[in-house]
């Protein structure tokens, strides 16, 4: 055994006891869907799970019925105060449940108990301990006395933080008097679930929040149903596109979280050894599946060599294995279809010219899984350089001067987040002024809290979830409803002398 | 003996300069009481794209410039607005037809909003951005900035001066270039306010303003890969939602159709063309 061999150390499953099956959860109880069911699976051994209901058209309108009701009966007529102590009670209740669903996360999930256990849930216990103080001080939101709930929300999210961007979807909603109808993703429902149980503990009304399962069809027709105000989705830029023209022309308010290829920049004087671990931490973190993943490091050119050497040998002490295991560093790919992904951009890449090398990692027999690869020499046109890989993958490009990072750094459609490393404030503040990107990380990177607010620019999205600016996002002006609203009577009023003068 | 006048010729205004449209296209606005006024230039795909690239060109520096420089460069505006009241007041009453004291009134309120948005330039950051108190060692602000290019179709019909006004200045105040599509029928003040633009130290490419068929430009701005954000206010009678699937292609933000009068001074106008930039600025340990 050497140094870095380790004693499997197996956080316990006794703690979770799942169900065979689970259904869709509307007005506050556990119902069957009516579409046809399919099994969630553990991505580490391929392990069925449980069975998922699909939610149909039908399940969709109960459950964007029953949150209308919710809304107009009951929460949005409730004081602030008892919301945000409903709120309280749901932060207590994850705490409180906090290992159970760390296990869920990273049996369902395939990301390590480390980080489940460390960030996903403590994060989520965060989200709703922030979000619940907010609910009686919606005035100091910034839109004016007594602003106003924008009614039902559609909230679609995404496997990679499946507990957590539920959290980042709920909480603000219901502080700011909403009521939601979430759909997790299919391949990683089960904590939405347990999320369902824990919902009624904490004695919420019925309708407040409602859970249907399902694929892509039923995200559609629930972002979709017309009695929907609010979409609020997280995902690829591509299903973002595809909302942004469905609700073209309706009232709904829309805030879309979408792809990243987010540049990490390295100069020369950067403190190196906590580059090499924020290099690491940026995209080895929960396997590459984050938006906002520093994918592109580009690196000052006289420190390239040295940069490069030094991640190789950092990535070579990764564990990756047993998502369960308390010494895992980097767990399963979500999914096959993932998967298959990852190898086919990392085939390109090599294709394209670009220098590939993939730390020496013992893959398991069963389950999906890629090991931390590093791309050097990536040219800027090259696809491992403009599309999200969304996978343990690193594509390394070199600059010389300031100005030539900053012009790769925002080469690129999206515009989500950034990483500067450098030793001097001065030099980073003014490259922060010029990255085209919702978040910067300075000297740090693949940070979160309930109190900063998270989105993209560009083609990452519009609208920000977390902070005050978060809560805005499921609020209206008291007085300026039609702001966003498609008004029939535009211009009536001031389009009298139309045609008078043809 | 009557002096005979020497009448203007109304062209566009792309990037500083006042070129005529490249598609050699004119088309004739009538004053309300039908009488000939001018023909204004008919503007094309082109010409819509040439705009484009010049407010491209124009965004790295305004939005590089002190916001009190902003602030002082649009007040400088409204100067000259006030300064050339007399002309704004005959073209907004010829055009539309409105009693002198109404287009008195509608220019004096231009005049006023170009002052009211011009203040906020160094201001709204404060409003709209803050610290964050998170949870760990980091210096954590969000500030918002200018989203880009900012595409606009001018209210149409009425309001000639005072609705581009109240469409371009919001836009402008946080550092967005703008697009602005003139009121097809009315379209001759907004080409006098670019003749006050290009005296009032605003630098080229800032406001481009395009004459001509909004229905025939609006598309190609909505689809276009360099715009930013595309601001709906005068869309109401276009196939404006064609115009938002168009745009959701490259995820543009859209601000639809107003069902308020648009030339309400709004903070929600500023905010719908700013993005909000976050930045975790790591404490050293000591």
């Amino acid at each position: 055994m050497t140094f870095l061999d380790y004693a499997p150390a197996p956080e316990s499953r006794s703690i979770l006891s799942l169900r065979s099956s689970y259904g869709l959860f509307i007005d506050g109880e556990f119902v069957d869907g009516h579409g046809d069911g399919f099994h969630t699976v553990s991505p580490a051994n391929e392990e069925v799970l449980a069975e998922i209901s699909t939610a149909d058209g039908h399940d969709v309108d109960l459950a964007v019925q029953a949150a209308r009701r919710a809304h107009d009966k009951v929460w949005s007529r409730m004081s602030g105060a008892d919301r945000g102590k409903y709120l309280f009670r749901i932060a207590r209740l994850v705490q409180e449940r906090a290992r159970e669903l760390a296990v869920a996360e990273s049996l369902d999930n395939g990301k390590p108990i480390k980080e489940s256990r460390d960030v996903d849930v403590p994060l989520v216990a965060a989200w709703f301990f922030y979000y619940a103080g907010w609910a009686d001080k919606l005035d100091y939101a910034g839109l004016g006395t007594a602003p106003r709930s924008l009614g039902v929300a559609a909230q679609v999210i995404p496997w990679n933080f499946p507990l957590l961007m539920l959290a980042w979807k709920i909480a603000p909603a219901l502080a700011a008097g909403n009521t939601v109808v979430l759909k997790p993703a299919e391949t990683t429902s089960l904590t939405a679930l347990l999320f369902a149980e824990i919902v009624q503990q904490a004695g919420l009304p019925s309708g407040v929040v409602n859970i249907v399962t399902g694929a892509g069809e039923t995200g559609r027709m629930l972002v979709n149903h017309p009695d929907i105000d609010k979409v609020a989705f997280t995902g690829s830029t591509a299903v973002g596109r595809e909302i942004a023209r469905s609700v073209a022309g309706t009232s709904k308010r829309v805030t879309l979280e979408l792809g990243g290829k987010a540049a990490n920049i390295v100069f020369d004087d950067a403190p190196i050894d906590q580059a090499i671990e924020g290099i690491v931490n940026g995209i080895f973190f929960n396997q590459g599946h984050v938006c906002c993943a520093g994918s592109r490091l580009l690196v000052q050119e006289n420190v390239h060599e040295e940069v490069v050497d030094r991640l190789k040998s950092r990535l070579s002490t990764l564990r990756m294995g047993d998502p369960l295991d308390k010494n895992t560093d980097i767990g399963a790919i979500n999914s096959a279809e993932q998967l298959q992904r990852i190898r086919e951009l990392s085939d390109i890449g090599e294709a394209e010219g670009a220098d590939r090398w993939t730390a020496d990692c013992v893959i398991p027999d069963n389950g999906f899984w890629f090991a931390p690869t590093i791309f050097d020499n990536v040219s800027t046109s090259s696809r491992i350089a403009r599309e999200e890989i969304f996978g343990p993958v690193l594509s390394v490009l070199t600059f010389r001067t300031p100005a030539e990072a900053i012009a790769k750094a925002n080469n690129t459609p999206y515009g989500l987040s950034a990483g500067i490393w450098t030793d001097k404030g001065s030099r980073m503040l003014a490259v922060a002024d010029k990255l085209r990107a919702g978040v910067i990380w300075a000297n740090t990177f693949n940070r979160f809290d309930p109190a900063s607010p998270f989105g993209g620019y560009k083609e990452s999205g519009y609208g920000r979830e977390g902070g005050r600016h978060g809560l805005t996002a499921y609020l209206a002006p008291q007085s300026a409803a039609a702001i966003v609203a498609p008004a029939d009577t535009a211009g009536k009023t001031t389009r009298t002398k139309k045609g008078s003068a043809k | 003996m009557t002096r005979l006048a020497v009448p203007k010729t109304y062209k566009l205004f792309i990037g500083g300069a006042f070129p005529r449209s490249e598609s050699g296209r004119t088309y004739e606005v009538l004053a309300a009481n039908g009488d000939f006024l001018a023909n204004a230039a008919k503007a094309s795909r082109k010409d819509a794209r040439d705009a484009v690239v010049a407010a491209r060109k124009a965004v790295s520096g305004w939005s590089g410039a002190t916001a009190y420089n902003r602030g002082q460069v649009l007040y400088r505006v409204a100067e000259l607005l006030e300064g050339r009241r007399a002309q704004f007041v005959d073209e907004v009453q010829a055009s539309e037809g409105l009693s002198g004291r109404d287009a008195e009134a509608q220019v004096d309120e231009a005049v006023d909003t170009w002052v009211w948005y011009a203040g906020w330039a160094d201001k709204f950051v404060q409003v709209a951005g803050n610290a964050n108190p998170v949870s760990g060692p980091f210096f954590n602000l969000s500030v918002p900035e200018p989203t880009g290019v900012v595409a606009v179709v001018a209210p149409q019909g009425a309001l000639s001066l005072l609705g581009l006004v109240a469409v371009v200045a919001p836009a402008l105040v946080t550092g967005n270039t703008v697009v602005a599509i003139a009121d097809e029928q009315h379209p001759l003040s907004a080409i006098s306010l670019t003749e006050v633009l290009a005296t009032s130290d605003l630098p080229a490419g800032v406001v481009n303003v395009l004459t001509g068929s909004a229905a025939e430009i609006a598309p190609w701005l909505a689809s276009h890969a360099d715009v930013n954000a595309l601001d709906l206010a005068g869309a109401a009678e276009l196939d404006w939602v064609d115009l938002q699937i168009a745009a959701a292609d490259t995820l543009k933000r859209v601000l639809p159709p107003d069902g308020r009068d648009v030339a309400t001074r709004s903070l929600e106008r500023i905010k719908a063309f700013t993005e909000m930039k976050t930045v975790w600025h790591t404490k050293s340990t000591l």
